[in-house]
């Protein structure tokens, strides 16, 4: 799933095991979300939207808005 | 690979206990077998003692995937063993057949626990190829 995480991340100069750490993930899971490899979890996508103060729609592109903006 | 949780180091610590009673129960269903000092009522139960620890290891391994907190990490070892059981159910299967019409020869049960493993192996690989990352 597309996501705004690498931006977010970069923005508080946070590195990826940083990120890793304030949710308790390892790096690999900040690198497969952020690469949009994995989807995370409900409860892990309400974390990671908690941590950066913002809504799980300001974080994570929907699908379905993603396919008909590319139509 | 990825980073080593707390929940895998468990896993670790239980395999590395199951492995040592496997060696004891095996040493000893084969010294007992050998020198006949197994009474035929035991001999059934003698001769699954190895078996027993290996059961233990899938335990633990549903345990790992029941503790282990990090989902990413809990999601590639889940993909590990579906290809694991895949890969060993096909390997039984068409070997079973091929046995059936008399074209290869009997093969001990226990070499399933083997192939499951190596079919754990290919799930890591596969894992590293499709995601980047082959899992624990």
């Amino acid at each position: 799933m597309e996501n705004r995480l690498r931006v977010l991340r970069a923005e508080r100069s946070w590195s990826q095991q940083d990120l890793a750490e304030k949710l308790e993930v390892s790096r690999q899971s900040v690198n497969a979300i952020e690469t949009g490899k994995y989807d995370p979890s409900l409860p892990l996508a309400f974390r990671i939207a908690e941590l950066f103060g913002l809504a799980i729609e300001e974080i994570f592109v929907s699908p379905a808005r993603h396919s008909s903006r590319a139509i | 690979m990825v980073a080593r949780t707390q929940a895998w180091k468990r896993y670790n610590i239980r395999v590395i206990w199951l492995s040592l009673v496997y060696a004891v129960f095996l040493i000893f269903a084969v010294y007992g077998f050998k020198h006949q000092l197994v009474p035929h009522p035991l001999a059934y139960l003698v001769a699954i003692l190895p078996a027993l620890p290996i059961i233990g290891i899938f335990g633990a391994l549903g345990r790992y995937l029941v503790e282990e907190q990090d989902e990413y990490v809990r999601m590639l070892m889940t993909r590990q063993v579906l290809w694991a059981s895949a890969f060993t159910l096909s390997i039984a299967t068409t070997w079973g057949f091929l046995d059936n019409f008399g074209l290869v020869g009997r093969v001990d049960g226990y070499w399933i626990i083997v192939l499951w493993y190596f079919g754990l192996g290919l799930g890591g690989i596969y894992n590293k190829l499709t995601l980047g990352a082959a899992g624990c």
